[in-house]
């Protein structure tokens, strides 16, 4: 279980980083906290020519407001998060969930760009972000662009990403102080990706309500429209959802999700 | 016991773990002889299948060795006496036929591990494939294919136990259980996996090992006979090895690769197993199947008990203790410590494409108490009783010690009604019935749930003579001297990896001698300077280089009574050891300064001293050798999830008695390591196969072990019955906390969901399995 062997680099800047990547878009890979990428690299899974690793860029890792949103970088640690150095925008449910990633050591490594381009069904911050209506911005060599986070993330594993470019920052919409949220896994043991998980942002002042259901073996699921959780919100409102979402879950999965949905719809109404 | 509170029966703390907290361990993967080349395996990534061909390009071929370099190597042969026994021939690198996924078939040589791992990538293996058998029941299905051609059939073994009338007492119970069980096959995980380097040293003409092992002088034996060099050309050293628990306590084709390797290349060659190769092709223990049927009369009173079992042995025979152990242990276990009246069953231990199972902490016991203790459960159920009650109807009072059981296994002491009465107090087994009335505002189910087993630990000659495998314990040894100034030094042919023998012997040394135990310094795992054993397994080190060490310390002390009586002038009839001193009527000398002068200041003895000297080497075996009988009681409190099948345990008692206890301290960790080894077992351990004998798991994400957030508070209450047998009354305790927790634990999940009519049958215990039974029950 070691890698095969690989160049590393690491650019100071988006537009060298491009570069490096541009020379072999296909055999070199962009290195950020290495939770995923590493052992992938030691069972190798994968055998990257060159290793890009975009840490010490700048942009990559700021946090800051504006204009009604939420920028971070996508080297932003969980940790960062979880500990409260980037700026609440979410009422304190960004930070709940980062503290509910893996383990510390795994925080402290991790970041959240690296955890959407990885696009894993069961990891916390796809379903999360999906939740707070997040936005992501690619860096590639012609530029950049802004995509949804649901136009961005296309199934398990898979995204709009292009070879050659890197995920350089997420936006974050701020949500209204009356907001509420919920969120709710069940991993089988601490620190497991999780087995099911929910999300729920009530935001009347914006006009927001939207569940995400992940954990699923397909596209996570993101309903936002005709959705009205309510006080009453219960298990067979919830499994009308599953049933309707998710045809093809097993009884086991689909009694899982509609737990976790009925719970986080509880902690965002009770 | 002694004053000064450090010999036996003191919780001192342990010598052995300053070095390990500052991280000054020495274990295999830190010893790295100069001009060492790393190993790695080309592996079988299939689980039956013949080998047409292997290609090697050309230009690594002299760093890639087959089966047919290795052709003076014999195969690895663990045979056993028990008739209709079927030995299995297991290459260290196969040649013609790969019988489970991992199996070696090539080894890759070069400077570094990733290079190796570079070469294996290159080395194409032309299979064809076989039908699997992935199942130790579709072993014996009609048609199987065969995996040893020459068999016939798919079984290493087929036992039969029938004791008293089996059928008068189906005739007559008011109350018939019937149950299909199933344990996991797991993967036992110490935090250190194996590693093994191999060394040709010119000049004693020896191959010298350094391995991760817990019976060096059994990998010396096995060695030996695999690669036909003399016991004496061969030094097998175990330096710090990272947990046990059987993963080490065999003979491996590793070992025997690298040491015909080290002898081909008369370079030093070293192997660090990863997590990958141990969870896909190493490391694989437990599984069994059983079909129970439990006889119990209208008060829920046990009086038969019918069984046919099968343990999935695995594709080969594991050297030394072979593929007879599990299963034939099953046969004899079952009843547990429960006193009954008529005993059938009859036991398969199949051979499928899987790796061989190894002995994992507890051995047979773990599954053979969980089917036992869940079909006193159902009975318990059936009459209406608590699950105490029934229990205590079928338990030997103390005045029945000594006991011989159904299957004339003989319980040396005990009282264990006591010790299950205890766990009921403890756990409060009335306050949780009240809690139970009304469901708390999570929705979640309170359930409780009780084991109680025994396990056997030092056997001795009596019991593996009869087994007929390459080992048979005898008189275990110790060496003792007191060197030049004055420490100690006691050597042992047991491995200390986790015991924490370095400090129990050294409380054994200063209960006969008096002296420091921080004078005492321990040597073992090194086959060069330690007397022969069988090595550390079956929970005996405590009772055997116990009682071994005590032996050479009396010994000991007379050697140093005749140089002290000389010295001292005083009669040796007037001396006596006490304190780290030899001490007559008027005055007295310290060992210390005996051993100066034997050693140092020889003008200064007597003309006529005894010649003797300060060293000797004495066997010791208990007075009667069949084993010690420590047991325990297991309570578990648990909520369980019935919307998503989580199981959290609430509360976990644990009523031990290990005899006298040589450190309570020590004793509490080996309970406390064992226990949480036990929920593993419990809820989350499970390396499952698909049809074609694929493994399932192959990282630590997949196969799921229990961690720090996983495990309770463990709440541990000794009672001390002596053993009547052993030097200090001690009985072997290391592996009685991985026995009892799936029993409890699935007796506590099954309480929880008797409102639902819902049983789990199945290991481990996990929300799947839970939703299931609970939809089969149409909850």
């Amino acid at each position: 279980m070691k890698p095969a062997a690989f160049d590393y680099e690491r650019p100071k800047s988006l537009a060298q980083a491009t570069g490096l990547l541009g020379e072999d878009p296909y055999g070199n890979r962009v290195l950020s906290g290495g939770q995923s990428l590493g052992p992938m690299l030691n069972l190798r899974l994968v055998q990257p020519k060159c290793l890009v690793d975009v840490r010490k860029i700048p942009e990559m890792t700021v946090a800051e407001e504006d204009n009604g949103a939420l920028l971070l970088g996508g080297c932003t640690t969980h940790s960062a998060i979880e500990d409260g150095t980037v700026p609440d925008v979410a009422n304190g449910m960004m930070a709940s969930v980062a503290a509910g990633i893996a383990c510390r050591a795994v925080r402290n490594k991790g970041t959240v760009g690296g955890s959407l381009t990885h696009a894993d069904p069961a990891a916390d911050w796809p379903v999360c972000l999906l939740a707070l209506g997040a936005e992501v911005t690619l860096h590639g060599p012609s530029g950049q662009r802004s995509l949804r986070l649901q136009e961005f993330l296309r199934g398990p594993f898979e995204t709009s990403i292009e070879p050659g470019e890197i995920l350089s920052r997420v936006r974050i919409p701020k949500i209204s102080a009356s907001a509420r949220w919920g969120y709710y896994k069940f991993c089988r043991k601490v620190g497991e990706f999780a087995e099911t998980m929910a999300a729920v942002l009530i935001d009347r002042d914006r006009d927001i309500a939207r569940v995400v259901i992940g954990a699923t073996e397909g596209r996570l699921i993101v309903l936002d429209q005709g959705f009205d959780p309510a006080l009453d919100f219960d298990s067979g409102q919830a499994a009308a959802i599953v049933d309707e979402h998710l045809p093809g879950a097993d009884s086991y999965k689909r009694r899982l999700h509609t737990a976790a949905l009925r719970r986080a719809v509880a902690e965002a109404t009770t | 016991m002694n004053d000064a509170h450090q010999g036996v029966g003191a919780p001192l703390p342990r010598k052995e773990d300053d070095r390990f907290m500052r991280g000054r361990g020495r274990f295999v993967a830190d010893i790295k002889p100069a001009g060492i080349r790393e190993v790695a395996f080309v592996r079988s990534p299939l689980a039956h299948a013949r080998i047409r061909g292997v290609r090697v390009p050309a230009d690594i071929r002299d760093r890639v060795f087959l089966s047919n370099d290795l052709e003076d190597v014999q195969p690895i042969k663990a045979v056993s006496a028990l008739p209709g026994f079927k030995s299995s021939v297991q290459p260290a690198v196969a040649g013609d036929k790969v019988r489970h996924v991992g199996e070696i078939v090539g080894i890759c040589v070069a400077d570094t591990r990733a290079e190796a791992e570079d070469l294996v990538a290159q080395v194409e293996v032309d299979y064809e494939e076989l039908p699997a058998i992935h199942d130790m029941l579709q072993a014996r299905e009609e048609g199987a294919a065969l995996i040893h051609d020459e068999w016939g059939d798919n079984v290493f073994l087929e036992s039969f136990v029938d004791v008293g009338d089996i059928l008068a007492v189906a005739a007559r119970a008011a109350i018939k259980v019937e149950r299909e069980y199933r344990t996991a096959r797991q993967c036992m995980a110490p935090i250190e996996g194996r590693g093994v380097i191999a060394e040709w040293d010119t000049r004693l003409e020896q191959l010298v090992v350094h391995s991760a092992t817990q019976m060096p002088h059994i990998v010396r034996s096995g060695m030996a006979e695999c690669l036909g060099l003399d016991h004496g050309r061969i030094r097998i050293i175990a330096p710090d090895v990272g947990g046990g628990f059987g993963y080490k306590g065999i003979l491996l084709a590793e070992e025997v690769a690298l040491g015909w390797l080290a002898r081909h290349l008369r370079r030093p060659v070293r192997w660090i197993e990863d997590r990958r190769e141990h969870l896909i092709g190493n490391a694989n223990c437990r599984e069994h199947h059983y079909k129970i049927t439990g006889y119990a009369d209208a008060d829920g009173r046990l009086i038969g008990l019918e069984a046919e079992a099968h343990v999935d042995s695995g594709a080969y025979s594991a050297y030394p203790f072979s593929a007879c152990l599990e299963s034939a242990q099953v046969g004899s276990i079952l009843p547990g410590p429960y006193d009954f009246e008529a005993f059938r069953c009859r036991t398969w231990s199949s051979c499928t494409n899987k790796p061989p199972i190894l002995p994992y902490r507890g051995v047979a016991r773990t599954g053979v108490c969980f089917a036992m203790e869940l079909v006193l459960d159902a009975i318990a159920r059936e009459a209406g009783k608590e699950p105490h009650q029934v229990r205590l109807m079928n338990l030997p009072p103390p005045e029945a010690m000594p006991f011989d059981n159904i299957t004339a296994k003989h319980f040396d002491s005990g009282d264990y009604p006591t010790c299950l009465k205890k766990a009921v107090d403890a756990i409060d087994l009335s306050g949780v019935r009240d809690r139970q009335k009304s469901v708390g505002p999570d929705g979640r189910r309170i359930g409780v749930g009780f084991s109680i087993f025994c396990e056997q630990g030092a056997h001795g000659t009596t019991v593996y003579a009869g087994w007929g495998i390459p080992m048979v314990p005898g008189h275990e040894q110790c060496g003792a001297r007191l060197t030049p100034d004055g420490e100690l030094e006691l050597r042992i042919g047991a491995h200390s990896h986790g015991q924490g023998l370095e400090t129990t012997l050294a409380q054994v040394a200063h209960e006969i001698l008096g002296i420091d135990p921080g004078l005492v310094r321990l040597v073992h795992g090194d086959t060069g300077v330690t007397p022969y054993s069988t090595g550390t397994w079956g929970s005996r080190c405590m009772v055997m280089s116990g009682g071994a060490v005590a032996s050479a310390c009396e010994a000991l002390a007379e050697r140093a009574k005749k140089i002290g009586a000389a010295l001292l002038q005083a009669e040796e009839s007037e001396v006596r050891v006490e304190g780290g001193s030899v001490v007559a009527l008027n005055n007295a000398m310290s060992l210390v300064d005996i051993a100066r002068t034997w050693y140092l200041k020889p003008q200064d003895l007597p003309i006529d001293v005894d010649p003797s000297g300060l060293e000797v080497t004495v066997g010791y075996k208990p007075k009667v050798d069949t084993g010690t009988f420590s047991y325990a009681a297991h309570a578990a409190v648990v909520a369980v999830d019935v919307e998503i099948g989580h199981v959290e345990i609430l509360d976990y008692v644990v009523v031990e008695d290990g005899g006298v206890l040589v450190n309570p301290m020590i004793a509490d960790g080996q309970v406390y390591g064992g226990t949480v080894q036990g929920i593993g077992t419990a809820l989350y351990e499970e390396m499952a196969f698909d049809e074609r004998g694929q493994p399932l798991a192959s990282t630590l994400a997949d196969y799921l072990l229990p961690g720090t957030a996983e495990s309770p508070d463990i709440r541990v209450l000794h009672m001390e019955t002596p053993s009547p047998y052993t030097r200090f009354g001690q009985k072997g305790i290391g592996e009685s906390g991985a026995i009892g927790p799936p029993a409890a634990i699935g007796n506590a999940v099954n309480d929880a969901l008797k409102e639902f009519g819902a049983e789990v049958a199945r290991l481990p215990i996990t929300p799947r399995r839970i939703i299931a039974a609970l939809e089969e029950a149409g909850a």
